[in-house]
């Protein structure tokens, strides 16, 4: 199975997470909104896939290109 | 005049603050979090102190800390600038309580106003037009549907305590508005603490104009004119201009007059705005009030030449207004672009770090700038880092320089809405002055979507 990493495009906090670990996802499908400069970004999967793990809490700040969730 | 000031707010509107306080032999406290140590403002200030972690919870927020570091740096007043705690009712009422001076209204008007809601009777009973709607807090989606029978569709639903369009949608129909019922009171609910919603008839293609006001404690309201704020993207404001060109001199006055009324009626002391809707028969309907100074506030000082910041802390000395209406004159026009650190196209922000900063110059030309070149945008604030203001004799010659401006305006390393605002500040309908709430959706993006 290919696994990919969906990484943050900006850094912020995470605000909502919205799938859990093995969740069917669809691409393009919102995985978690992050909050930066007091907007919503939602991050979106870019393939679709049954969600691995995810490498962030509700709460987290994260960095440009910090690893949120795997897909496999 | 009071000796020391705290500035409990950051960025651009600190530095503007401190200009102020400045020319009148002021001293200033600047108050920063741990992100906005290299800032301008914190350098401007005459003392500075470190209150907390980035996010606006931890420093800009805590009330326990402002208070503290106001005592602790003897500083007699608060300036609390705009957003963060500037419309906090019970930060106001600390202050009160603390023996310093919380430069704004009372903390009972700044809650009654909060509430969108209960300004919205409070303008009935002073006799200022309201949109149709209901006055009672919705609970349900049943009570919704129900009410939305009465008003008819489209509406807008609200969130009571809402701002930055935040629990706020259009609806079309009974199934839009079951919909979004339940997920726009639990967003207004975290944003805000206050899921309380309510209804409104949505207004055609209207005009945002609102009135700047000034009342001091002696009773005395002097209406300082409007501004008009219909550009908009994502519900938020990003050019406005003094006068309004949409308006007719009939209607100003009008708005003007409604705007003391209210002013009084609610016994408001210090700058406000009364923010209206206005729909193209130019009937106009309060929409609602903002108890502090205003990120557009330049404008009006161009066409008036008063210094707004000065006025405000007049007013909380308990001195009386020195202006007197009838020798109040609009001087030519004024129009503020705000710039953004963001997609000019997604207006997804655009942290990073500024290589290389170059503020336009020229005739009629004023930069209200929170950053330099090498700063950090940081995701944790508001992406506007600037402000570009321009005055000219006219409306056409403001706009003509605005467009200059904008091109020697560099900014680097980020991305910015300057693309944005040059395309808008170019557009025909825009020099027209054909300018309606709607403008970016109709003109602007089809523009850069078929061009992307």
């Amino acid at each position: 199975m290919m696994s990919t990493i969906v990484k943050a495009n900006m850094a912020g906090t995470v605000w909502k997470i919205v799938v859990s670990e093995g969740e069917q996802v669809e691409a393009g499908q919102d995985v978690v909104i992050l909050e930066s400069m007091k907007m919503e970004i939602p991050i979106v999967a870019e393939t679709s896939g049954t969600v691995k793990k995810i490498f962030v809490q509700e709460g987290d700040f994260i960095n440009l290109d910090d690893d949120i969730i795997e897909i496999e | 005049m009071f000796k020391k000031i705290l500035i409990a707010n950051r960025g651009e509107i600190a530095r503007r603050i401190i200009r102020t306080c400045k020319r009148l032999n002021i001293q200033t406290v600047a108050v920063y979090s741990e992100a906005d140590k290299d800032s301008l403002f914190v350098r401007e200030a005459d003392e500075a102190y470190e209150i907390g972690k980035p996010p606006v919870a931890l420093s800009y927020l805590n009330i326990d800390k402002i208070i503290e570091t106001a005592k602790k740096a003897n500083a007699e007043a608060i300036h609390p600038g705009y957003g963060l705690l500037s419309e906090n009712p019970n930060f106001a009422k600390r202050c009160e309580e603390e023996g310093i001076v919380f430069i704004g209204p009372k903390p009972d008007v700044i809650a009654a106003m909060g509430s969108k809601l209960e300004a919205r009777i409070k303008m009935k009973e002073a006799g200022v037009p309201i949109i149709e709607g209901v006055n009672v807090v919705i609970e349900s989606v049943e009570e919704a549907l129900k009410e939305a029978e009465q008003i008819g569709y489209p509406l807008m639903l609200k969130a009571s305590s809402g701002g930055g369009g935040i629990g706020m949608q259009r609806i079309h129909n009974q199934e839009e508005l079951a919909k979004a019922f339940e997920g726009n009171k639990k967003r207004a609910q975290s944003y805000f603490g206050d899921g309380t919603m309510y209804i409104e008839k949505y207004i055609e293609n209207p005009h945002h104009v609102e009135v700047q006001i000034l009342a001091d404690a002696h009773g005395n309201v002097v209406p300082l004119f409007e501004r008009e704020c219909s550009i908009q993207r994502r519900n938020q404001k990003v050019i406005e201009e003094a006068p309004s060109p949409t308006i007719s001199d009939a209607t100003r006055e009008k708005m003007l007059e409604a705007a003391v009324r209210a002013a009084k009626y609610i016994g408001y002391t210090n700058a406000g705005t009364f923010e209206f809707l206005v729909d193209d028969k130019e009937n106009f309907y309060f929409l609602e009030m903002n108890t502090r100074l205003q990120v557009e506030h330049p404008v009006t000082e161009e066409i008036t030449g008063i210094d707004l910041v000065e006025q405000q802390i007049r007013i909380a000395q308990g001195l009386p207004l020195e202006i007197a209406r009838e020798s109040l004159k609009i001087n030519g026009h004024a129009i503020e672009a705000r710039i953004y650190a963001e997609d000019p196209v997604t207006f997804y922000p655009s942290p990073g770090v500024i290589g290389s900063l170059q503020l336009p110059e020229g005739e009629g030309v004023r930069n209200d700038c929170a950053v330099e070149s090498g700063a950090q945008v940081t995701p944790f604030y508001d992406p506007m880092i600037g402000k570009l203001i321009v005055h000219g004799k006219t409306r056409e010659e403001a706009v003509k320089r605005l467009v200059e401006a904008l091109k020697l305006y560099k900014v680097e390393g980020i991305k910015t809405n300057i693309p944005m605002l040059l395309k808008i500040a170019s557009h025909e309908q825009f020099i027209k002055g054909n300018i309606t709430t709607s403008f970016v959706e109709r003109y602007y993006l089809p523009e850069v979507q078929v061009t992307k």
